[in-house]
């Protein structure tokens, strides 16, 4: 007989990560300005409200990399894409709303093309233009800006994983690949009539449109939330995706990928599901994320960016979905610790250790260490703790 | 019994050098046949033909009762047709289970939304165990195939081929690297299931090929130099020559 055990069951990490997810959103939630005792500053509540939806960039990342055994080097383009895209309508309709107000006193009503080119001008005015490009077509409505945040970076990945995979380029060839196509996006987006605003980036978008009178802390306690429930979605997707037999296919894609060519299976149409899947994820993480930042620009889709993101899985523990979630959050939390002042310098005398310069090193440092000495990164050390039962 | 197989005229060369030089062989079904030839006689490359890892430069592959040419058709869609291979080397996926290695095989719909959505069921746990007993390994089952030995994983990549109910096994050199009393229970395993079904196995070893007891091809510098019963191959001149003389 086949036991059907339920899915949760079968999983047990999944119920864990869910708890501790839980508790640390009800944690900050309780010491938080808004509802709580003020602990925790507005600040620091959106600084661990990205941090959720870097661990949900980690995890797409972890599938796709760690599981499927693509080591894409272009993730986070797909996280800054779908910052673009919901950066659009908040831009928009925040500064439809500002011109609106300031035209309601004109003696003549404004015409609907006028209301149109002035927040035209007041978006495009710092890159020397006053019409909106065409892919601005949609940045009116909220609806459609937010299928865009699923269906562009969808689209790329489909696009460049499909030519990519079907000349079965693969392993560093592949990485290269990704890194170029992360490059030509971002010197893209840095110039000045990509439609973009270009090295300016979109800015403002903390401030989210017709929610004018609530305050700060209340609306980074709403994208806290709402990046605490994307990831426990995601990371449920995501290990139901992989327990099953789609797991067991795409880690025998990662282990032998001829092989499981000669079983029958269309490898590439399994690594164009990861790759579009998981790219789909990273810009929802995005989406939650840049609200949270109040600003993007083309240096957040640098080339770095998606190298720094492969460095978390792999601190973390790539191959295990809860390793990418503590490599997102040691690292990251850690980073802006270091490069925000937090570490004191090391007076050495002849030479001091500024961290802000120095971080990096020692980044780059753990990163080799972690990949001679411990490849299955901090989330190994769960496999001391809990002995598996056979 | 019926044509299952054929390969006519076929020739590959890499790099100018001559791989396989105008082979033809037909493979009947069902039927049990051994290909043997010397280090370098095509019989690898042969495989690769057949199974579409590479291209020949000309010559026809035909397979079925509709002679469909698999010439055409990627690595996937021709183990689809219902072409399993076994490799030299065991592959197996060392990382997963042994009974995870064989419900990946099983033959069930290869897409990747069918296989997102695959339930198990009751069948393919059946089938699953059959093959496992069939194979000798019932109580590997939960264990991982990495800690099998050479010879079981030999055998678990020989089940895989079985849960792919394929009309045309490949084989190579299954017997690589078994102790006697391995060698004789995948020559038992061979031959029942080239009681339903082709089996082309190609093989070094002698003695294995005559503990097989079936009609042998002798392959040499890429072309056929001899086909029929061992004995009758093994008195053939020129076979001696090429290749038991050395």
């Amino acid at each position: 007989m086949v036991r059907r055990r339920s899915f949760i069951a079968q999983n047990p990490s999944v119920l864990w990560f869910l708890l501790v997810l839980a508790l640390f959103t009800l944690v900050v939630t309780l010491m938080s300005e808004s509802v709580g005792s003020g602990l925790i500053s507005t600040s620091f509540v959106k600084t661990l409200g990205k941090t959720l939806c870097l661990c949900l960039v980690a995890i797409a990342m972890d599938v796709v990399w760690g599981y499927c055994g693509i080591l894409s080097l272009g993730h986070f383009a797909f996280f800054g894409l779908g910052g673009y895209a919901i950066g659009m309508w908040l831009m928009y309709a925040r500064t439809e709303i500002i011109v609106t107000a300031s035209l309601t006193n004109a003696a003549i009503p404004p015409t609907p093309q006028e209301v149109s080119d002035a927040i035209a001008t007041q978006i495009f005015g710092v890159v020397g233009a006053s019409e909106f490009p065409m892919i601005w077509a949609f940045a009116d409505s909220l609806a459609l800006q937010l299928i865009m945040v699923v269906l562009i970076p969808g689209l790329l990945a489909l696009i460049f994983g499909g030519l990519a995979f079907r000349s079965r380029v693969t392993g560093v060839y592949l990485s290269i690949l990704t890194q170029a196509m992360t490059l030509a996006l971002s010197l893209y987006l840095f110039q000045n009539d990509s439609g973009l605003r270009g090295n300016n980036g979109l800015s403002g978008l903390q401030n989210i449109p017709g929610f004018r009178g609530t305050p700060q802390a209340e609306i980074s306690l709403w994208f806290f939330w709402a990046s605490a429930l994307a990831l426990a979605l995601g990371y449920v997707l995501f290990a139901w995706i992989v327990s099953g037999k789609m797991g067991s296919v795409i880690r025998a894609i990662r282990d032998d990928e001829a092989r499981v060519r000669f079983l029958g299976y269309h490898v590439e149409s399994y690594k164009l599901f990861v790759f579009t899947l998981t790219a789909i994820i990273a810009a929802i993480a995005g989406a939650l994320y840049y609200p949270q930042a109040g600003i993007i620009n083309p240096a957040e889709v640098a080339p770095i960016a998606s190298i720094y993101l492969a460095v978390w899985v792999a601190i973390g523990g790539r191959g295990r979905l809860y390793g990418a979630v503590i490599g997102a959050v040691f690292v990251s939390l850690l980073s802006s610790w270091f490069t925000g002042g937090g570490a004191p310098n090391i007076d050495l005398g002849v030479y001091t250790i500024q961290w802000t310069d120095w971080w990096l090193v020692l980044l780059g440092l753990s990163f080799v260490a972690v990949t001679l000495f411990f490849p299955k990164g901090i989330g190994g050390l769960f496999d001391y703790l809990v002995r598996k039962q056979p | 019994m019926s044509t299952l197989l054929e390969v006519s005229g076929v020739s590959v060369t890499f790099d100018g050098f001559r791989a396989i030089n105008n082979l033809s062989i037909q493979i009947g079904e069902p039927e049990l046949r051994a290909v043997i030839g010397p280090n370098g006689a095509g019989k690898t490359t042969f495989m690769d033909i057949i199974t579409g890892k590479t291209k020949p430069d000309e010559g026809r592959v035909l397979w079925g009762e509709k002679n469909l040419s698999l010439l055409g058709m990627s690595e996937s869609q021709i183990a689809r047709q219902g072409i399993g291979r076994k490799f030299q080397k065991p592959t197996v996926f060392e990382d997963q289970t042994v009974r995870e290695n064989l419900a990946m095989a099983l033959r069930n719909p290869r897409g990747p939304f069918e296989v997102l959505f695959y339930r198990k069921t009751a069948e393919g746990a059946a089938k699953i165990a059959e093959i496992a007993a069939e194979i000798g390994l019932t109580d590997a089952l939960p264990r991982r195939a990495g800690d099998l030995s050479h010879g079981q994983k030999q055998w678990l990549e020989i089940g895989m081929l079985l849960a792919q109910d394929p009309r045309l096994l490949l084989v190579d050199e299954p017997a690589a690297g078994m102790t006697p009393a391995e060698r004789e229970h995948t020559t038992d395993l061979l031959k029942r299931a080239a009681q339903t079904r082709a089996v082309v196995v190609v093989e070094h070893d002698m003695e294995f090929v005559r503990r097989l007891g079936c009609k042998v091809t002798v392959l040499h510098e890429g072309s056929v130099l001899a086909e029929g019963s061992l004995d009758h191959v093994t008195a053939n001149k020129d076979v001696i020559d090429v290749y038991l003389g050395r």
